[in-house]
């Protein structure tokens, strides 16, 4: 039987290498997605404490998650697209016309 | 040693060592076939978890569609240039991501010995569980999604749209 | 503990001998069979001392060789890995898919009894279609280490038509789960072995009498969601009518225009392989699986009263046999249809998956829904 702390330190060291790769990387949809890895470890949280727990909470949260992901991965690649047109760039540094 | 403990390891290592993958290789199609696999592994834990309804979803939603979209406009936009690596800034990254990672793992571990699971019946995390759950308690979730998936369609079209 | 093991082994092996051995058949018959249609010869030229087999020495023999000693060349700017990776993935999802269809009812050794079926999971189908959406990434992958724009502009329709047809074919299944009122597939299976007589209620005397008779065979129930499905899978499986990724008059060869020799052996394979796990999936949904009709498991039940006595391993035989039957139909069908119809354009075949497919499966799911609760 794994312990749940097992699960809890995976999904942090899911999180935190999702984190790298947001503030590190400077191409668009690598950013997008570590976001979405970050999204996973938090999906893989609410299914271990389901379990222990043994209600069924967790697992529907995960679905909404899951949805919620979708349509922000479509409509983050939608924007990746259009800000590519104008800019011929994917690098986040690039994208800085609103600092003064 | 249980199997279902090293058969955990195994995949955990995976799992890491393709999360990795994913932020640091520096072809980004190689990046979003890593974390095709990351995604596919993190199923095997939901299965394993005793949520294989939303194991399969993960594997039909995420690594099935999702991914394919990411491929879709990684093929479409075609980046040539390479993005510029500055090793201070990686360092820096690295460091507060550690430091983020041991602050949780230090929370989140209790450090009396684990209770047991709550034994679960045989129908936990099958679809009737999650569909009853899904569509009594949390029929107004499901209702507001279904709206949010739509209006993410129009606005993923007419973002896209090119100007005519 | 081992034995179960062992057991799980010999049926996955089984499983995967019968559909290597019924993809390299699919490709004799494919030849023979368009030969046939085309009032032509086919392929004769390879013999073993004289004897051709009828073009089968050819395909199993000598095409296989000719494949696997020819050159395994990279194109120069692709990716070497990616390029290895796509076949495999192609591959691999078209042979995993077979590990949830049952193949026969139970088969009952002393005191063992085993399900014919690799792996019993209670999410049934919707482990294939989780598969099966992972079957578009050996496509696209496969195009893009090949660095050719042929090959990518044949994996974009490719991958865009698999995912719209994905979601034709999910929905065209809603019919029958809701009319067994189950994901697994050996349950809707078994639940094809009951007469429609028993699913009506009382009231409906009439058609108790004249339909009822029949077994409850998904085509007889869903007949609208077994055409959709046909569709659907045949759009899948990207064969002609729907094979503009492939298009061998645009696009030479679409996305395996890049590879030879045993990558190519395996798209070629991955794909035959494809046809039989569609044909396998529809025989369970639609056609009873491995059911005989009025066949239970101690023997044939006629509705008109008379019983005929068989043992139990000459009913497992029969079901195992009328299970294989039925898939070589539908493969042979779908080789049939290959030759006899032209195929899409493009912007029709994105029209029939979200216009006309789409629609009609919730259709279905409506009106099934109605007649199940008027049934009640």
């Amino acid at each position: 039987m794994v312990p749940l702390d097992y699960y809890l330190i995976l999904s942090a060291v899911i999180f935190a290498i999702g984190v790298i790769g947001v503030l590190v990387r400077r191409n668009l949809i690598v950013v997008l997605m570590s976001i979405e890895l970050m999204l996973n470890a938090v999906n893989l949280t609410f299914i271990a404490f389901s379990r222990y727990l043994a209600s069924m909470q967790g697992q529907v949260v995960v679905v909404f998650v899951m949805a919620v992901a979708a349509a922000e991965a479509v409509i983050g690649l939608a924007i990746v697209i259009s800000v590519f047109r104008h800019r011929r760039t994917l690098d986040p540094q690039e994208m800085q016309l609103l600092k003064w | 040693m249980d199997a279902s403990v090293i058969l955990f390891y195994v995949i955990s290592v995976l799992l890491v060592l393709s999360s990795l993958m994913v932020v640091f290789l520096r072809n980004v199609v190689h990046c979003a076939l890593a974390l095709v696999v990351a995604l596919f592994l993190i199923a095997i834990l939901f299965v394993m978890l005793h949520a294989p309804m939303v194991g399969v979803l993960q594997v039909l939603v995420y690594a099935g569609a999702i991914m394919v979209l990411f491929l879709f406009v990684i093929m479409f936009l075609n980046p040539t240039a390479s993005e510029p690596r500055r090793k201070l800034w990686w360092g820096f990254g690295s460091a507060a991501a550690l430091l983020l990672a041991a602050s949780l793992a230090a929370l989140l571990s209790n450090g009396e010995a684990p209770a047991d699971p709550v034994t679960a019946t045989e129908t936990f995390g099958s679809p009737e569980t999650l569909a009853k759950s899904l569509f009594t308690d949390f029929v107004l979730p499901f209702e507001i999604t279904s709206v949010l998936l739509l209006v993410a369609i129009i606005g993923a079209v007419v973002l896209a749209k090119r100007e005519p | 503990m081992i034995v179960d093991i062992g057991i799980v082994a010999v049926k996955a092996f089984l499983v995967l001998f019968m559909v290597l051995n019924l993809a390299g058949i699919l490709g004799w018959i494919e030849r023979k069979g368009s030969a046939l249609i085309q009032d032509r010869i086919g392929a004769n030229r390879a013999s073993v001392f004289g004897f051709a087999g009828m073009g089968l020495i050819n395909t199993l023999i000598a095409d296989p060789l000719k494949f696997l000693t020819k050159e395994d060349f990279v194109p120069p700017e692709g990716d070497k890995f990616l390029h290895t990776l796509a076949p495999c993935m192609t591959l691999f999802t078209a042979l995993v898919t077979f590990a949830v269809i049952p193949f026969g009812d139970v088969l009952v050794l002393g005191e063992r009894v085993i399900n014919l079926q690799v792996a019993n999971l209670n999410i049934g189908i919707l482990y294939v279609f989780a598969i099966g959406s992972l079957g578009v990434y050996g496509i696209v992958i496969g195009a893009w280490a090949s660095n050719n724009k042929f090959s990518l502009m044949g994996a974009v329709r490719g991958s865009a038509q698999m995912i719209s047809y994905e979601v034709a074919m999910g929905l065209s299944v809603i019919g029958i789960l809701m009319v067994f009122g189950t994901l697994e597939l050996q349950e809707i299976a078994r639940g094809q072995g009951t007469l429609i007589r028993d699913m009506l209620p009382e009231s409906a005397g009439f058609l108790r009498s004249t339909v009822g008779r029949l077994p409850a065979w998904g085509i007889f129930l869903q007949p609208l969601a077994f055409l959709l499905f046909f569709t659907a899978a045949v759009a899948e499986t990207k064969r002609i009518p729907f094979d503009l990724p492939e298009a061998e008059s645009e696009l030479v060869a679409g996305y395996h225009v890049e590879y030879s020799g045993g990558k190519f052996l395996m798209f070629f394979a991955g794909e035959f392989a494809e046809i039989v796990t569609a044909a396998g999936l529809m025989t369970t949904l639609f056609f009873g699986g491995w059911q005989v009709p009025y066949l239970m498991r101690d023997g044939f039940h006629f509705p008109w009263g008379e019983a005929v006595v068989l043992p139990h391993l000459a009913v497992t035989a029969l079901q195992v046999g009328a299970f294989t039957l039925k898939v070589i139909f539908f493969c042979w069908l779908q080789i049939l249809l290959r030759w006899s119809v032209p195929r899409f354009r493009y912007d029709q075949v994105m029209r029939l998956g979200w216009k006309m497919l789409l629609p009609l499966a919730l259709l279905n799911v409506i009106v099934t829904a109605i007649v199940i609760i008027a049934l009640q």
